[in-house]
Parts: C-alpha cells; sequence; structure tokens
C-alpha cells in the first residue's frame, strides 16, 4: 500500500468544485511535484490534506490509516504528522523567528524546551539564518521569511512536508535560496509534496510529477516523461507554453 | 464669584461630601461593572461570532441578534427596558442593580463589537498557519492572535470605556443616586449651580483621566514589547 494513497478526492470552494475526483499515491522519501495552470486545484489539494480545506468526498490514507480530515481526532492525527509551508509564509507576526520556529513543538508537542530550543538554533542553521533569531518577520527579506517558515515547518519533525508555491511571492533573486533548502531537504529522504511554477525545479529535484487542471489529474509520471514525452494533450500544452517562456 | 466663595464651606460640609463621594463611588462602581463585565462578555461573543461550528449556530445566532440589536438601542431606552421587564416578572431588584445590568449588557454589545473588528484585524493566513499546526481555537487566541489584535482592540476600547463612565449619568432616570443627580439635588438644595456641577465635573475627570492613561500606558508597553 502506498505511503500516502489519496482516492477520488473532490473538495469545493463554496458552489465552486476544485478537486474533482483526484487520485494520487506517494511513497515514502519520494518528493511528488504537482505542477498545472492557476486555479487547477494543486494548492486546494494540500489545504484538503492539512485539513484547511473539508474535503466533500474521496478517501486519504496515510501509512495504512484512513484519514477523513471532517473527523477531530483524525485532523489532529494528520497535523501531527504533516505540515505545511504556504506562500504567504504565514509567519506569526508577534512572534520572533526563534518563537516562531518553537511555539508548536513547545506548547502543541509538549517537548522540552531546552530540546527544542536547541533543535530550532540548529534548523535556523540549517537554512542560514543562525543570525536572526531575535528578529521578527517584518524585519527579514521574503527569502529569509519562507525559509523561516520552513525551519518552523521542519520543527514540527513532521513525515510529510506541503509546499505551496513557496516561491512564488519571492523576488527572483530570491528564489534560488529558497529551492536550495528544498534540494537539501529531498537529498535527505523527506516526504515532500510541493506545488511549484519553477518548472526546471521540479524536473531536476521530484520523484513523481501530477500535471492537474481544472481540478482533476490529468496525468502522473516521473519527471522526464511529464515534461519530454507527456502522453495527455492538455500535458503537451501546458509545458509547451512553460518551456516557451 | 464672591458668592461662591461663601458658599463654599458650608458646601464641602461633612454631609455633603459624603454624598458626592458616595454618588461618585456609584459611578464608579456601575462604570467598572460595565467596562469588566462589558470586557469579558465581549470577548466571549466576539470569539463565538467568530467560530463557524455548527454545534454553535444557536448561541452564534443569538449573540449577533444581541450585539446587533443593543449597539443600536439608546443606553436609556435599555435602562427603562430592564427597570420596567425587572417589574414586570415580579423579580425585586435594587436599583443600582437595575442599571448595573443595563450598564452591562450595553457595555458587552459594545465591546463585543470594537473586538470582533481586532480579531477580524488580523490575517486570516495567521489563523491557517496556527490550525495547520494543530492549536486549538483558545490556543490560537492566546498565542497568536490577541497579541496581534490589541493594538486594534485598545485604543476604541479605552475611548468606549471614558465615554461609557459619562453615560453612567443616566442611570439617574430611573433613580440611582450617582453623580449627576447627586448634582442636582444639591443644586436643589440651594447651592450655586456652577460650584455643584463644577465639582460634579472634576470627580468625572478624575474618575476617567486615569482610565486613559492607563489605555495610553497599555498602548505604549505593547508597543514596546513588540521590539525589545
Amino acid at each position: 500500500m502506498p505511503y500516502l494513497d489519496i482516492a477520488e478526492l473532490c473538495a469545493d470552494y463554496g458552489s465552486q468544485r476544485v478537486l474533482n475526483r483526484v487520485s494520487l499515491t506517494a511513497e515514502k522519501g519520494q518528493m511528488l511535484g504537482l505542477i498545472g495552470p492557476s486555479g487547477s486545484g494543486k494548492s486546494s489539494l494540500l489545504r484538503v490534506l492539512i485539513g484547511l480545506l473539508p474535503p466533500a468526498s474521496g478517501r486519504v490514507t496515510f501509512a495504512g490509516r484512513a484519514i477523513d480530515q471532517r473527523n477531530p481526532a483524525d485532523l489532529r492525527h494528520v497535523r501531527d504528522r504533516f505540515a505545511i509551508v504556504f506562500q504567504q509564509f504565514n509567519l506569526f507576526q508577534n512572534m520572533t523567528v526563534f518563537d516562531n520556529v518553537t511555539i508548536a513543538p513547545i506548547k502543541i508537542k509538549k517537548r522540552p524546551k531546552a530540546e527544542v530550543a536547541a533543535e530550532a538554533e540548529g534548523l535556523l542553521a540549517k537554512v542560514g539564518l543562525a543570525d536572526k533569531l531575535k528578529s521578527y518577520p517584518d524585519e527579514l527579506s521574503g527569502g529569509q521569511q519562507q525559509r523561516v517558515a520552513i525551519a518552523r515547518a521542519l520543527a514540527l519533525r513532521p513525515e510529510v512536508l506541503l509546499l505551496d508555491e513557496v516561491t512564488a511571492s519571492l523576488d527572483p533573486e530570491l528564489v534560488s535560496e529558497v529551492l536550495d533548502t528544498i534540494r537539501l531537504l529531498a537529498s535527505e529522504g523527506m516526504t515532500i509534496l510541493v506545488v511549484s511554477h519553477e518548472m526546471a525545479f521540479i524536473r531536476e529535484v521530484s520523484s513523481k510529477v501530477a500535471f492537474l487542471a481544472g481540478g482533476m489529474v490529468v496525468e502522473t509520471g516521473d519527471p522526464r516523461q511529464i515534461f519530454d514525452a507527456p502522453r495527455e494533450a492538455r500535458t503537451r500544452d501546458f509545458v509547451s507554453k512553460i518551456l516557451r517562456h | 464669584m464672591q458668592s461662591l466663595l461663601q458658599e463654599l464651606p458650608e458646601f464641602l460640609g461633612y454631609y455633603n461630601l459624603y454624598f458626592l463621594i458616595e454618588a461618585a463611588l456609584t459611578t464608579v462602581a456601575l462604570s467598572a461593572i460595565g467596562c469588566i463585565f462589558g470586557a469579558l462578555a465581549g470577548f466571549t461573543i466576539a470569539i463565538l461570532r467568530h467560530t463557524c461550528t455548527w454545534v454553535l449556530l444557536l448561541p452564534r445566532i443569538f449573540a449577533v441578534i444581541f450585539t446587533e440589536f443593543f449597539r443600536r438601542v439608546p443606553f436609556l431606552v435599555t435602562l427603562m427596558l430592564c427597570f420596567f421587564s425587572f417589574q414586570l416578572a415580579g423579580i425585586d431588584l435594587s436599583l443600582f442593580a437595575v442599571a448595573a445590568v443595563s450598564v452591562a449588557l450595553i457595555a458587552s454589545a459594545f465591546l463585543a463589537e470594537i473586538m470582533r473588528a481586532g480579531l477580524e484585524s488580523v490575517h486570516r493566513n495567521q489563523w491557517d498557519a496556527a490550525a495547520s499546526m494543530n492549536f486549538g481555537l483558545i490556543g490560537t487566541i492566546v498565542h497568536i492572535i490577541l497579541p496581534q489584535a490589541w493594538k486594534v482592540i485598545l485604543p476604541p476600547a479605552f475611548g468606549f470605556f471614558v465615554l461609557f463612565i459619562k453615560d453612567t449619568a443616566l442611570a439617574s432616570q430611573i433613580g440611582v443616586i450617582e453623580l449627576t443627580y447627586a448634582g442636582k439635588v444639591l443644586n436643589n438644595k440651594g447651592f450655586s449651580a456652577a460650584l455643584v456641577f463644577g465639582t460634579v465635573l472634576f470627580l468625572y475627570f478624575a474618575i476617567s483621566y486615569p482610565l486613559s492613561r492607563l489605555g495610553a500606558y497599555l498602548e505604549r508597553r505593547l508597543a514596546l514589547s513588540r521590539h525589545r
């Protein structure tokens, strides 16, 4: 059985269906790249997985356990094992970088403060921000904030990391620093679902790529197949447009 | 001016001062009840309005109706409504208790709206980030939302508190002897209006000024704690 198994998942925003019978799988340690035009349901899929958007129907199985995001116990279970990094960083504006990274492990996971503090310092050093512990989010650049957000997600010791267009709101010169951090995580065997418009990056780092359009999975395959020899006309059309630019 | 000075020793007699101080304490007590109860109830209502679970649907509807109703009704009308409702129900409450219930109702509705605006001033993405990390409603509010919402809540809340102290004067309409009513009584006893209401003015100022200083102090302290 796959590590993460999403089957026939549907979700709505009001009266609009944003996910339509989405089925996908991911293995442990795999990086699954989600690509597709804007409004194709990529971010909605991540929001359903972490329980920020309730599914209308479908099944999600994680590590052999069926997850119903509408059930509070399942929601706690999945949020205990998944972490998400948002496009807009969503750092807590009232807290320093250090507090942003340590608050959930201390308050929610009830881990010892000293242990969390040491780990947070290590994680922030890993993303190149060891000297920003006492800074507030609005004192950092977009790239720095996004790396704090990644450190904050990693401090939760997630089994699956969800990355939602983490470079989309960054200036071009700041994109590479965030991509380098993700590349490092992928090389360490972290299971990652990444939504991105950085096609070269997706192609390079992903173990598997899914192309979504109109809330449906059009095609899945290994990166080379999706980018070089797409089977579906819509994928071909999208990839050719992307590569032309 | 000379007649005022002549009146002063008699005006400052033991019974008059005792009467004024007791009335001032009634004003303080009504204001305190309104501010404290209103802040607690207003906070609860604001949070209730922020939830979306269907389990709390009925309390949420009640909270919306309560807030919208009491914000739109003049204080005097609420006061009369409480006074005659208790009378009709055969509940024997002191005039002070009736006034206290009225101020609590009005303050709760206004402060609920101020606090709701404060909670809504914090970007939705802060709630999302907290939820994705398994923070519950209370944890999210205590650790993440309130520290960011205070700067929006405090100025109008303290502005309301100061206005509210003055509004408690309306309690005199049902016979509660608060500061303004005490002024009228002393004026009717023959003391000059300038002397009596000058003293009343000073007492209102003495009550409300420390409160507005406290508001300013809290705002400053919160601003400082942001960049320590």
